[in-house]
């Protein structure tokens, strides 16, 4: 069995469909270095032509929300529906906004 | 060696066997690069070597039915990869050599020789497909447009393998080394020039084998250079795959490879 020290680092795959979308997040794999992750990304996530372009970022370097702060840091938008623009009549021309 | 019954039989001009070379080289080693399907050392190269096979199985598509359309007798790509008989196959030798040993007893190698057969073999690809992209056989050159793009991708992955084995731990640079020993003895015949070769050069329909040498021990030579690896010396043994002459592991590979076929023939799902 591999032990956590000889296991390839953990590396987290964005993937943008056609160019003007944005790269989204699809998942995750390991590889040896960054060069091998561009290319078993796109070998694992875009075998039936789902991107134009890949990005990937070690795991261990991004900083993430504590799940036990979810309360504290989302739930106070509940009621903050004024937030949302839907309060303003837009003219005929932009109504697809 | 007796015709099996239920085999077709194929009328061999030099330029229906030029194409089988290259179509059979690529329908044998998908079928050796098939065999890790479920094996792979990490799940995400597993996926990579499985991608290869197919990229090199719609490869073999393209060329066994522009060979069949060459040779005259209506024989479709199915036909050309499930019955013909083994001497009638062209592929490198190299190919059709066990490549994944699947239990301690069988024959085949490592990890580090399946990297090292992609990267020999790729490279040769790639010389190869540039080439024939301005093949005077307008099908062909079709095919070769398509196919370069692979495999310079292929070219690409398995030579950062090779480097990062070559140049990577004690144990991973020894198996690669060995793996190139055992492997570089086939690589003769992927550059003799013969009466096939001849012909394909003088019609323009493609490269002969010789031609390529010099763009593929350049590139060799520089990979396996960052891989810290001699190109080992030349040893006067040729393989004769390429002749329809098979080492004794190819009659495994075919039996395998056209079980079903020969027990339903026809048969689709």
């Amino acid at each position: 069995m591999s032990t956590s020290s000889n296991e390839w680092p953990l590396w987290e795959v964005f993937v943008r469909p056609k160019a003007g979308l944005d790269h989204k997040h699809c998942g995750s794999l390991h590889a040896p270095d960054a060069k091998m992750a561009v290319q078993l990304a796109r070998e694992v996530y875009t075998r039936r032509q789902e991107g134009t372009s890949v990005w990937v970022v070690k795991s261990s370097d991004i900083t993430a929300s504590d799940p036990g702060d979810k309360g504290m840091l989302f739930d106070p938008m509940e009621d903050k529906v004024y937030r949302h623009p839907t309060f303003y009549e837009l003219p005929e021309s932009v109504n697809h906004m | 060696m007796n015709a099996v019954a239920g085999s077709i039989r194929l009328n061999l001009t030099p330029p229906v066997r030029y194409v089988l070379r290259i179509a059979d080289t690529c329908l044998i080693h998908a079928q050796r690069l098939a065999e890790w399907c479920g094996h792979g050392p990490v799940l995400e190269e597993d996926i990579a070597l499985t991608n290869m096979a197919l990229d090199l199985v719609g490869q073999a598509r393209a060329l066994l039915a522009h060979a069949g359309r060459l040779e005259g007798q209506g024989f479709d790509e199915d036909q050309l990869a499930f019955l013909r008989d083994e001497r009638q196959f062209f592929n490198l030798t190299l190919v059709e050599q066990p490549m994944r040993r699947s239990s301690a007893h069988a024959p085949g190698g490592d990890f580090a020789d399946t990297v090292l057969r992609n990267f020999l073999l790729a490279t040769w690809l790639k010389a190869l497909w540039t080439r024939l992209a301005a093949s005077s056989d307008s099908d062909l050159a079709a095919i070769a447009g398509k196919a370069v793009k692979e495999a310079r991708y292929h070219q690409q992955h398995v030579g950062d393998w090779v480097v990062r084995l070559g140049d990577g731990t004690d144990e991973s640079a020894a198996r690669l080394r060995a793996a190139l020993e055992r492997a570089w003895p086939y690589t003769h015949e992927m550059f003799k020039r013969d009466a096939v070769d001849v012909a394909a050069e003088a019609a323009g329909l493609g490269p002969a084998r010789d031609a390529l040498n010099d763009a593929w021990q350049t590139e060799v030579a520089a990979v396996l250079a960052e891989a810290q690896l001699a190109v080992p010396a030349d040893t006067p043994f040729t393989s004769t795959g390429t002749l329809g002459r098979h080492s004794e592991h190819m009659g495994f590979i075919l039996a395998e490879m056209q079980s079903l076929q020969r027990q339903y023939p026809g048969g689709r799902w």
